[in-house]
Parts: structure tokens; C-alpha cells; sequence
């Protein structure tokens, strides 16, 4: 029941607008790119220095010097441009960047985000994610609704290190589509077969119901 | 023109001593400074100070700097993939700050362009704006960030000059650009060292006045992390 993460990132995929500038996060984000529908043109950002990311390069391309920032090797794409970080993290931080889509282990009912750090475990650091919180125009999590545990991942506060504060406006979880508002989560769709009573359960944070909430679809 | 070239890397590194400060280009394993690094690893300098975006992997980059606890202090925006760092950091052999990676961009761009501090909204309200002075800008809240130089930059392009103008590849520019205008003495690396006034002066991406040696690698092994492909 629920979503799974191509499913997530196929959902996500349609909040993608033709001519925006994306930057995809590591994990579900990654997965978006398979579902930008026919006929929508975008540009992926990769903050390692590439504006125009293509597909992975067939065994005879594969380039040392072209890699995306989860250092998988790519390729370029008719009119890709190339820069160093200090310009990359300048188009992020001016807003020229349109829509930036991450995964998240907490997000709070005021639209703050955890996703960098475990107190207690290795910390491996916050890589871009504090400057792509911090500037983003539009910024869409991916994410599961709850963890391994039960516990709710969409909380009244975070509970883990803040990533950045206020700052994400529309979530979309294996079990519901919700944007952030001024006064909580506000529920706009459900997966396929999960009720309303299940994604209140599996939410802490104040839930916000309003009317008939319609299926996801794919 | 003035003639920035040297034989090898061993002369390149002269004056690299224990407890500097150094930068290395570099994004994960793309566009180090591997005959650098491996001339580090030669000196056997110590307590020194690392400026990077990543720590590289346990065998590789700087992590071979990290096998022989050369490094005292690590200054990055993700260390993820390296077992020995993780080990050293836990039992406290091992200082680490941790940098949101358009702040540490920045930051070094900002010493080599003389601008000693500026504001970036980036981690504020997070543990990296503890500490730190914060002001309001048109009703949003900024850190203020300071500056960062290095005794040493340790810079690789793809194509240089004997005047140290610089031409990077790919994603192998990432750092690089910058770290070169912040090291007091900067040393660029490159895999082709052309004579002045064959690289187009149009093309160029650092301009030689920050490259104080430079010279051609002996070889370049370019390990990639993670080798995805497509079936053609």
C-alpha cells in the first residue's frame, strides 16, 4: 500500500513545468528525471559545475572529468554549460534556479527541514543541501511519511538538526501529497487505497483536511 | 611573458612545511591534484590543515594523506566515503568543520578576491550560524561568512601555459578556479604544459597572475567513484 519511490518521483514529475531550471537531490529526486513527461523541456543543475545534465553515458563515453554531484559519471547535452562551484552556488543562491527537489528525514509543519545529520551516528556532512534550502524558489520534498518504527516523519518541530528553516512548500510521501501553509500541512491528495483516518495517524504535525481528498494519479 | 614552469612536482612543493594550511581543488575524486598529493604524501609535512570539498575515499586523494595522519584539521562540505576519516574523527585524532558547500565556495572565492566577509542565508538557524553574526536583508536573515586563504593552493587543469594561464575539462573545474586565487603561493598541475601563446587567450579560465608554478604531471589515473552507464 502506498506509494513506492519510482511512484513518488513519477508524482513529482508532474509539478515540473516546461523551461525550468531543476536541481535533483540524491535518492527519489535522482528518479524524477526518468518521468518529466513528453514535450516538457527543463534543464537539470547538477551544483558540481553543469547546467544541462544528460543521461549516463554509454561504456564508450564514460568520462572522468564529467561527473554529476553524486559523482556518478554523465554526460553533456546540446547547449549544457559548464562553470566552477563559487558560479554554480551563485545562480542557486540569486534564484535563478527554478524548483529544487530533495529528500528529507524530517519536515516540520512550519516547512523546516532535517536532512542532514544523526546526532550519535557519522556525521558526513551537508554537502549542498543548506544553500539549495536556504535560496530555492519552489523546493518539493520527497520522502516516507513515517519511519521503520511507525513515528511520523512530519512533525509539530523537528526533532534532528535543521537543514534550513520555513522553506519547503510542497511534500510528497509514499502515503499523500501536502503543501505547507501558515497553519499546518495541508492535505491535497492520497495514495491509491490509503484513507484520510490513516494519513491523520501517520501524521504529528497539524493536519489540515479540507472536503473530499482525491487519489493521486499517475 | 613571465615563465611560471617547473620540472616536476617535488620542486613545485618546495616550501611545504608541518602545520600549513593548504587547499586542494576537487570535486570527490573529479579534478584533484593527484601528483600533489602524492608528493604531500613523499614530504611527510604534518598537522597540516586541508581545504577541500571532500576528503576523497580510504585509498585515494586525500585519503592517503589521511592513512599517514598528515592531516590535523579538515575543512569540507561532505566527507561521506571514507572509513579512516570516519574512524579518526570518532576517536578525536581528527578536527573536521563542516561548510554548506556554496558558503565554502564562496568563502574561498571571497580571499582570493579580497573581500574578507560577506552574508549568505545558508545555514541560518542551523548549527553553522552558532556563533556567528546574523542580520536582516528586505525581511530575510543572513550568516556572515569570512573569508578563507591558504598558505598552498593545489590546483589541476586539464591545459596550462608556461605563463600558468589554466583551462579545466568537464565538472574537473568545480574548485579549482578559486582555490587558485586564494593560496598565498599557488601551484597548478595539468596534464598537457603548452608553450605561452598557444592557448587561445579567450579560452582561458584562471588567469595566470594566480598561478605562481606550474608544471605537468607525471600521470594521471582519474579513478571514478561511481562508473554509471546506459546500454547503447
Amino acid at each position: 500500500m502506498g506509494l513506492d519511490k519510482n511512484q513518488i518521483a513519477k508524482r513529482i514529475a508532474k509539478e515540473v513545468k516546461n523551461g525550468m531550471y531543476v536541481n535533483l537531490g540524491i535518492g527519489i529526486p535522482t528518479l524524477v528525471a526518468n518521468y518529466i513527461p513528453e514535450g516538457v523541456e527543463v534543464v537539470l543543475q547538477s551544483e558540481n559545475g553543469l547546467l544541462g545534465m544528460g543521461p549516463f553515458p554509454t561504456e564508450d563515453k564514460v568520462d572522468a572529468d564529467l561527473i554529476n554531484a553524486g559523482k556518478q559519471t554523465i554526460t553533456t547535452l546540446p547547449g549544457s554549460s559548464i562553470f566552477s562551484s563559487a558560479e554554480s552556488f551563485g545562480m542557486i543562491r540569486g534564484e535563478h534556479v527554478d524548483l529544487t527537489i530533495l529528500g528529507a528525514m524530517e519536515v516540520s509543519e512550519q516547512g523546516d527541514i532535517a536532512n542532514w545529520k544523526i546526532p550519535g551516528k557519522m556525521v558526513k556532512g551537508m554537502g549542498g543541501a543548506m544553500d539549495l534550502v536556504a535560496s530555492a524558489k519552489n523546493i518539493i520534498v520527497a520522502m516516507q511519511h513515517t519511519a521503520r518504527d511507525g513515528s511520523s516523519k512530519l512533525l509539530k518541530e523537528c526533532t534532528l538538526p535543521i537543514t534550513g528553516l520555513k522553506c519547503i512548500k510542497k511534500i510528497v510521501t509514499d502515503l499523500a501529497v501536502l503543501e505547507v501553509t501558515s497553519d499546518g500541512f495541508k492535505l491535497l491528495e492520497r495514495a491509491p487505497g490509503v484513507t484520510v483516518e490513516e494519513i491523520q495517524k501517520a501524521t504529528e504535525g497539524r493536519l489540515i483536511v479540507e472536503g473530499d481528498i482525491p487519489e493521486v494519479q499517475l | 611573458m613571465i615563465n611560471k614552469t617547473v620540472k616536476n612536482a617535488q620542486e613545485a612543493l618546495q616550501g611545504v612545511q608541518d602545520g600549513m594550511t593548504f587547499m586542494l581543488g576537487g570535486f570527490g575524486l573529479c579534478g584533484i591534484p593527484e601528483n600533489a598529493i602524492q608528493e604531500l604524501l613523499r614530504l611527510g609535512v604534518k598537522d597540516l590543515t586541508c581545504i577541500s570539498n571532500n576528503a576523497g575515499v580510504d585509498d585515494y586523494g586525500i585519503g592517503l594523506l589521511l592513512q599517514k595522519r598528515q592531516v590535523r584539521k579538515m575543512i569540507a562540505s561532505y566527507v561521506g566515503e571514507n572509513a579512516e576519516f570516519e574512524r579518526q574523527l570518532l576517536s578525536g585524532e581528527l578536527d573536521v568543520e563542516l561548510i554548506p558547500q556554496g558558503t565554502l565556495a564562496e568563502r574561498i572565492r571571497a580571499g582570493g578576491a579580497g573581500i574578507p566577509a560577506f552574508f549568505t542565508p545558508a545555514g541560518y538557524g542551523t548549527e553553522v550560524g552558532e556563533g556567528k553574526e546574523s542580520r536582516e536583508f528586505n525581511g530575510k536573515m543572513y550568516l556572515m561568512e569570512q573569508w578563507l586563504k591558504a598558505d598552498f593552493s593545489f590546483v589541476k587543469a586539464w591545459k596550462g601555459d608556461t605563463a600558468g594561464n589554466l583551462i579545466y575539462k568537464g565538472t574537473a573545474r568545480n574548485f579549482n578556479p578559486m582555490m587558485a586565487a586564494a593560496g598565498k603561493i599557488t601551484v597548478a598541475e595539468v596534464e598537457e604544459l603548452v608553450p605561452a601563446g598557444e592557448l587561445d587567450p579567450n579560452m582561458i579560465h584562471t588567469p595566470g597572475i594566480y598561478v605562481q608554478r606550474i608544471f605537468q604531471g607525471e600521470k594521471y589515473e582519474k579513478r571514478i567513484e561511481q562508473r554509471t552507464v546506459r546500454i547503447a
